[in-house]
């Protein structure tokens, strides 16, 4: 075993342990936040970690079946909640926004799932398709480029200014107690809402019929295709289903933040990736756990690490924490939480 | 206006008397010619232009500021007329884009042409950190209508700033001015005791959160969170959470849209911050956020904007008339306040070429060393009040108010709503 990578793991653990020692005991002496605030950022970093999940779904599927990163995904789940927003803008000057808010957000996620997996579907036909036999590399490329081309459509058509969704109804922003806890209405439905979804996709790829030929397509692409499988068929559905996923991403981004603009993908983009490879890229499962986790490790990270060494202002080192986690679980255990699926080609 | 005499020598110095124009055309026709100083002089040969330029945000989410400014150049320039007969051109307006590979990009540009004279901008102190030692280094002037950055001049106690470069200069506020009337506000006028502070990264917020910070305290003030978001953070809860464990009755965050916006949408679910008074500054004094339900009660600091008749001296327009002009020449009222310092930058500059052109035959000069001295000495009545630089470059009269901004469906009477003003 290599020496150095046993020096960094102790290392690590030992300035772990060593910050959140220092936390406990500013904690025990009165300073640093008090429970109330903990528990919010558990509950931020959950609510936040669920969305980088469902968008850490697209990755992982897209990664399962073609064996590259779609860095566009970013901008799939940007324009739903693009376009959500114009929807949302409308329902609330016809007041149905006020007068009847389910009714209203169900119409604002139809809307966005609907235009997200629109935009999937369409540059897997318009930019991958033709290249399906090219090296990986080839389409990495272009699904960087493409991830451009979406933002300065978006843009171009809309603007640059950030939109602001309609405030959502009193309700959502007040708390609502949960097992003792009390919890922000919004967070606590984007919660519930994420793992929904979650788990409806989950059963889809168990149960169903797509979902299993899915999961044939990611196993060997060659074999399904001889066993009756419509290959283009699938990697389509792949596209919408993740598509989809980031589609409800945009709207639960709505609730919680109310902001978009045409960077707004960016960011969770390169998180969700992260979450993806954090619980192993490929790996369902995994990527769920994955983006809850970083949202953890961004939400209560720094307070709970970094502030016990005495570092000022440690919410901003966030990103830091995020990927330092990333590392150290890859220095670990180098498959991801839940280890890597890969394709038969793949793992030969 | 040139004078021509028997040998074709064309020579006159603007703003002299007529006798030293009449010795000069004697030396000139005695043979000598213009000699530059140490950092050489542009030549502007007949039937050019003198060229000035403009750097800042003209695209992109910062540009309701940058955009103003340029058309305040534009319109000082339109104002003014040619100097000696020369006109004066702006080129292609430089994209800063408010950042500081922007401004070292728009800088290099800049002085690759050597009949660059001087510079207006830039629009955002993050860019003139990298734009004005490019600027310094090769001779040339800016001064910046809307830098606001304390390191960009001095500590206004007679020590340069980390980033101040000889031959910068602005007719924005420092913003030790601007910290300081903030502090004034919350510990003399609110009573408060306990603030916390936040900034972005960007050399303005930060420097800006630090006057904040450092004229608090010397007011007897604590400040136990001092800290930052990133650009392009979108949930707050965390640093909120860390200024909750401050239990702060006020928070300053000085910082920009889209970060600004999400601070008040998400404080009201942080326990502990429920009754805490939010202070911001001109960063935030734009519509956008001003028209969020959640912005209304918080107190914003910037420029004082009342120009209501000042004069500008130099090119005789009235503060009211130039804006009547701009409304009617790009048909929308200015989306940031600097515009008139931007234009009283302009005409300082235009001003100050003209006090130090020398007309030699067909060629104008302008000596760049001579440029500098002018400007170091140059006062005068601007559309902000009285404009003269210290020796590190700081002109602005300085007035800083703040407002409070109390409905969002009437965002023009929040930006009215003086309720604290403040001058050096």
């Amino acid at each position: 075993m290599d020496t150095f990578l046993w020096i960094v793991r102790v290392g690590a653990i030992i300035l772990l342990i060593w910050g959140v020692a220092g936390t406990v005991v500013q904690g025990l002496s009165g300073q640093g936040p008090t429970g109330e605030a903990w528990r919010d950022l558990v509950v931020a970093g959950i609510a936040q970690g669920a969305m980088y999940g469902l968008i850490a779904l697209g990755y992982s599927m897209v990664y399962g079946v073609l064996g590259f990163i779609n860095f566009a995904h970013g901008e799939v789940f940007m324009s739903g909640g693009m376009v959500g927003f114009f929807v949302a803008n409308y329902l609330w000057e016809v007041r149905l926004w006020e007068t009847n808010f389910v009714l209203a957000i169900l119409l604002v996620l139809l809307s966005s799932i609907l235009t997200s997996t629109l935009v999937a579907v369409i540059v897997e036909r318009i930019a991958y398709r033709p290249l399906r036999a090219s090296p990986r590399l080839i389409p990495l490329i272009t699904s960087i480029g493409i991830s451009f081309f979406l933002q300065y459509t978006f843009a171009g058509l809309f603007g640059v200014a950030v939109k602001n969704y309609p405030p959502p109804p009193d309700s959502l922003r007040s708390r609502v107690s949960l097992l003792g806890l009390e919890i922000e209405g919004s967070k606590l439905l984007v919660i519930v809402v994420a793992v929904a979804t979650m788990v409806g996709l989950y059963l889809f790829v168990e149960k169903t019929r797509t979902g299993r030929s899915i999961r044939a397509v990611a196993e060997d692409k060659e074999i399904a295709a001889l066993m009756g499988i419509d290959v283009n068929r699938t990697i389509v559905a792949t596209f919408a289903v993740g598509g989809a996923m980031a589609g409800v991403a945009g709207t639960l981004w709505a609730l919680l933040f109310r902001g978009v603009s045409f960077i707004t993908g960016f960011l969770p983009g390169i998180k969700a990736f992260t979450a993806a490879v954090l619980g192993g890229i490929g790996n369902l499962p995994g990527a769920m756990a994955g983006g809850v986790l970083l949202g953890l490790f961004e939400g209560v990270g720094p307070q709970l690490v970094l502030a016990g060494f005495g570092i000022p202002g440690v919410s901003q080192l966030k990103d830091v924490v995020a990927f330092t986690a990333l590392v150290l679980v890859l220095i670990f255990k180098p498959t991801g939480l839940f280890g890597e699926r890969l394709s038969a080609e793949d793992r030969a | 206006m040139a004078i021509n005499n028997g040998e074709g020598v064309k020579m006159r110095r603007a703003g002299t008397s007529a006798l030293l124009v009449a010795v000069m055309m004697v030396a000139a026709a005695c043979g000598e010619s213009f000699e530059a100083g140490e950092l050489g002089a542009v030549e502007v040969a007949e039937g050019e232009e003198i060229q000035i330029r403009s750097i800042g945000p003209i695209t992109g989410d910062v540009a309701f500021l940058g955009v103003p400014n340029l058309r305040g150049v534009e319109m000082a320039v339109a104002d003014y007329g040619p100097i000696e007969g020369w006109s004066v051109s702006i080129g292609t307006p430089m994209d800063g884009l408010c950042s500081p590979d922007g401004g070292q990009a728009a800088g290099q540009a800049i002085v690759a042409d050597p009949q660059v004279v001087g510079v207006i901008g830039t629009a955002c102190s993050g860019e003139a950190v990298a734009a004005s030692p490019l600027i310094s280094d090769a001779g040339m002037v800016m001064i910046s209508p809307s830098n606001t950055s304390p390191a960009l001049t001095s500590d206004m106690a007679g020590t340069a700033g980390t980033d101040y470069h000889v031959g910068y200069y602005r007719t924005a506020h420092n913003d030790l001015i601007q910290g300081r009337a903030v502090a004034l506000f919350v510990r003399n006028e609110l009573g408060l005791d306990v603030a916390a502070a936040i900034h972005d990264g960007d050399p303005y917020t930060n420097g800006l959160a630090t006057a904040f910070k450092d004229a608090f305290e010397e007011l007897g003030g604590t400040v136990p969170v001092f800290t930052a978001v990133n650009k392009g953070d979108t949930d707050m809860s965390a640093v909120l959470t860390e200024v909750a464990a401050g239990n702060p009755q006020a928070i300053f965050f000085p910082i920009f849209m889209p970060e600004g916006g999400f601070v008040v949408q998400q404080i009201g679910g942080i326990s502990g911050l429920e009754d805490v008074v939010l202070l911001s500054a001109d960063a935030l004094l734009v519509d956008n956020f001003m028209e969020l339900p959640e912005s209304e009660g918080i107190y914003l600091s910037g420029p004082d904007v009342r120009y209501g008749d000042n004069t500008n001296s130099i090119t005789g327009q009235s503060a009211s008339g130039v804006l009547a002009a701009y409304s009617a020449r790009y048909g929308e009222e200015p989306s940031a306040a600097f515009w008139a310092h931007s234009y009283d930058a302009t005409a300082m500059l235009l001003q100050a070429i003209a006090n130090v052109a020398v007309v030699d035959g067909d060629t104008m000069y302008i000596d760049r060393q001579a440029l500098r001295d002018d400007l170091n000495s140059l006062e005068f009545d601007g559309l902000i009040g009285s404009v003269g630089c210290d020796q590190f470059g700081d002109c602005s009269p300085g007035l800083v108010t703040l407002v409070h901004h109390t409905n969002s469906s009437d965002i023009e009477a929040g930006k009215g709503n003086v309720v604290f003003s403040f001058a050096p």
